[in-house]
């Protein structure tokens, strides 16, 4: 029992920046546009938050954290502005562009590590997020072992992130219109909504859930932030959105699925039959995995129609 | 002037290389049904364009209501109460029909209030006889049904300038007549309707009154109860217009091409084709008529070998050709004349020589080997370019793109023709095409039946399939419903069994 609510509370600690980059995702390419800059945006915004943390932490005391993700939130959805304007207004490949942010974000991160710490990490923070037993609700017999004892409560705030995001693409004005982005730009145009505003905003949402999520991964998962700190969660992100076939909960599902797959190098130590085998294997697991997902769900194409298309209005 | 709800007057929009409304003016009387005529790329659309607000003119003025008005964007449009029904449906598949009605003009505030809209959609639904479900995804609604969300959705904004733009393209003849109730209505209440099209007998049908362009000139208003179809036509294109296609009667001989329990996926998965039969004789024109999307597609892109099919046999000259490549089909008598010609049959950027070669630039004396012979190559083009009127600024150098696309389509005519066929697969020969384009093309097709060629006509266009036609097989979902004689059958006998209403079979 022991060692199934470990890896029951473990998968969905390591699901939670999959589930919230991948959501992310969900506002981007449901406006339209698709972002694989989600990996770089991660980047950066563990990088702001990794930096605000150790030299605040003094300062902040136990809100540390919290400070430091929104800040690598701010940090993210402006660096996906970028993205933004050069696939909305310049008219640039989408592709294309999400590539050269991915690029530059580890350009630059580095390059500010060398600036503020004279290494090409940051220094070494105390105050990340602390596991924790949810009151109350940890009592809970069974339940409370597994969804509420030793952990983050940044899973809670991902969760939260599922419930609003189903709701808001369901329910509201600015759902609909999102979602009528994504499948037929022009039938949002000649109903006088603004194409071009509804995947900014579509696009900014991204970065800035995106930022958050870089923000707490490494806050959960490092000590420090490193080059290698996101290691292809942004891309095994987009993987969760299509798996989970561009909707909130179907996201939460393949997140904590593919947060699963991650926890294996962690427990094949202590199961015997696993031991043997070299942990490079188990490394490459979450890697597979996402491939043979793809393989078997790209087919069934349900994704947004228009999603990576450019909507250009003269063209009308 | 009071009397006018709409008056554009000397409206003048000009493109780069192009006057497309050169003074034109347009009266809008309250609570009539007023038909803009015109052919391809006589200004209509852009006129209308101006009217809702996507264009700026260069110059001249629009009234609504008598006052003077600027209409600087769709938005405006909407709240002078003028809406649009595309030709192209502005509607989202995989939304349901109230989603798409009431996006951008949603009721309630930072939430969507789903049961007022509802209401009202069944309201409006109900107070005009559309019969719409509101809850029905677009993608599982019949095209007639989706114009008719479109027209909800103007409705729903309380317009009471309608402009429909080519309504009837994709309707079949009964659906054409149950919409022109529909607009009766509309002038019954007081609202004022402008219908674009380019077919007469509709305007005959359902307008009062009918304003004429022609290459952006505004050529005049008349009453249709005054005016005559050839009176029109004349306006129309500048000169009289002979509707009858001249030719003998046809002379059918063997089979050449049979296809016998046809079926073949479409794009999505679905059996677009469900056990088609049909044959095509030496010296005939077969005409496939059909409301868009029911296999016609499909149908003629399995012949030519552009998709694979799931069962069935097709035969040319009693030999199963369904596993031949497609170059091996070409080469053995089927030419192809696509209804995308831009896309599916002419390289764009490709100079004309290049493209009137691209299906038998390997036989000698074209090429040799691997080396094509640019002398021969130049000869051949020169050859098309004269036996078939090709009309371009430079000659087989020209650049494909810049030319017309009525030369475009006198090329690949041309191009096919000049391969010897043994059957002609002409999909929507004529689409985008002038009067004296499609009287061309029309020509082209009953020659080569007169030199003992089958030709596979496939049109949306009813006029088109009865005048030219030898034989008619009407096509509905995926299946041949009709098998008739021109002279022995109405459009709305077609009608029906393009509908799925009625079979015949009389040969």
């Amino acid at each position: 029992m022991k060692l199934i609510s470990s890896i029951v509370t473990l998968s969905l600690i390591y699901a939670t920046p999959i589930i919230i980059t991948a959501l992310g995702g969900l506002y981007s390419e449901r406006s339209g546009i698709v972002n694989i800059a989600l990996e770089g945006i991660m980047v950066v915004g563990a990088f702001v938050a990794a930096t605000f943390t150790p030299l605040n932490e003094a300062v902040f005391g136990n809100w540390t954290p919290w400070i430091a993700i929104l800040l690598g939130a701010l940090a993210g959805g402006l660096y996906s502005l970028i993205h933004a304007f050069v696939s909305i207004d310049l008219r640039a490949d989408q592709v294309i562009s999400g590539t050269a942010l991915n690029m530059l974000s580890l350009g630059i991160t580095v390059y500010f590590c060398q600036i503020f710490f004279n290494q090409q990490r940051t220094k070494t923070f105390n105050r990340g997020f602390v596991k924790t037993n949810v009151p109350l609700l940890s009592d809970i017999p069974i339940i409370g072992d597994l969804f509420f004892k030793r952990m983050y409560y940044t899973f809670y705030v991902a969760l939260a992130l599922v419930i609003i995001t189903a709701f808001i693409l369901k329910r509201t004005r600015f759902g609909l219109r999102l979602r009528a982005s994504g499948e037929h730009p022009s039938a949002v145009d000649s109903v006088g909504v603004s194409v071009r505003k509804m995947r900014y905003i579509g696009v900014l949402i991204s970065g800035l859930l995106a930022g958050l999520s870089g923000g707490i991964m490494v806050l959960t998962q490092a000590t420090q932030f490193t080059a290698g700190s996101i290691h292809g969660i942004g891309f095994i992100s987009l993987a969760a959105l299509i798996f989970g076939r561009w909707n909130a909960y179907g996201v939460l599902g393949a997140s904590i699925f593919f947060g699963f797959s991650q926890i294996f190098t962690i427990f094949s130590k202590d199961i015997p039959l696993l031991a043997s085998v070299p942990a490079e294997i188990f490394k490459a697991v979450p890697y597979v995995l996402t491939i043979i997902a793809m393989l078997i769900f790209s087919r069934k194409n349900v994704g947004p129609k228009a999603s990576g298309e450019l909507y250009d209005v003269s063209k009308r | 002037m009071d009397n006018y709800v709409v008056e554009m007057r000397n409206i003048t929009k000009v493109f780069p290389g192009i006057i497309a409304n050169d003074d034109v003016t347009l009266q809008l009387k309250k609570g009539e049904i007023h038909a803009l005529l015109g052919e391809n790329g006589a200004g209509k659309s852009t006129l209308m364009s101006v009217l809702f607000g996507f264009y700026q003119p260069e110059k001249g003025e629009i009234y609504v209501r008598g006052e003077k008005v600027d209409i600087k964007s769709p938005n405006i449009a909407h709240e002078l109460g003028i809406g649009m029904v595309h030709q192209h449906f502005q509607l989202i598949d995989n939304f349901t029909v109230v989603e798409n009605i009431i996006l951008g003009d949603e009721p309630g505030g930072f939430l969507v209030d789903y049961d007022k809209a509802r209401k009202e959609v069944i309201a409006l639904s109900t107070q005009y006889g559309l019969g719409v479900d509101p809850d029905a995804k677009i993608e599982d609604i019949s095209v007639g049904m989706q114009q008719r969300v479109e027209i909800l959705k103007v409705l729903y904004r309380k317009a009471d300038i309608i402009i429909l733009d080519e309504p009837t393209a994709v309707l079949t003849p009964q659906e054409i007549e149950e919409l022109v109730e529909i607009m009766k209505n509309f002038a019954a209440e007081g609202k004022s309707v402008i219908l674009i099209t380019h077919k007469l007998k509709e305007i005959l049908a359902a307008a009062d009154r009918v304003s004429v362009l022609r290459q952006g000139k505004y050529i005049g208003t008349v009453n249709v109860a005054d005016t005559t179809e050839a009176e029109m036509a004349s306006m129309m294109v500048g000169r009289e217009v002979n509707f009858k296609v001249d030719k003998k009667p046809a002379n059918p001989g063997e089979k050449v091409l049979e296809i016998k329990d046809l079926w073949v996926k479409d794009q999505r998965g679905l059996d677009a084709l469900q056990g088609l039969s049909l044959y095509l004789r030496e010296g005939e024109i077969l005409g496939i008529a059909g409301v868009d999307g029911n296999g016609q597609q499909e149908l003629v892109e399995a012949i030519t070998g552009l998709v694979p099919i799931e069962k069935g046999e097709i035969l040319l000259q009693g030999q199963s050709i369904v596993n031949e490549r497609i170059k091996s089909r070409i080469n053995k008598g089927i030419a192809y004349v696509p209804e995308d010609r831009q896309k599916r049959a002419l390289i764009m950027d490709f100079r004309l020589d290049e493209n009137i070669i691209l299906k038998s630039y390997e036989k000698e004396p074209l090429s040799k080997g691997h080396i094509l012979n640019q002398e021969e190559i130049n000869k051949k083009g020169n050859s098309i370019i004269e036996e078939y009127d090709v009309r371009s600024s430079e000659g087989i150098d020209t650049i494909v793109r810049n030319m017309s696309g009525g030369n475009q389509q006198k090329a690949i005519i041309g191009r096919e023709m000049d391969l010897k066929p043994l059957v002609m697969v002409a999909s929507q020969p004529s689409r985008g095409l002038d009067v004296g384009a499609i009287e061309y093309v029309h020509k082209r097709l009953v020659e080569l039946r007169d030199q003992g060629k089958a030709v596979l006509l496939v049109s949306f266009e009813l006029d088109e399939i009865m005048n030219v036609s030898d034989r008619i097989n009407v096509i509905y979902q995926g299946k041949i419903t009709g098998n008739v004689i021109p002279e022995k059958t109405t459009v709305q006998e077609l009608g029906l069994m393009m509908s799925g209403s009625k079979e015949v079979d009389l040969a």
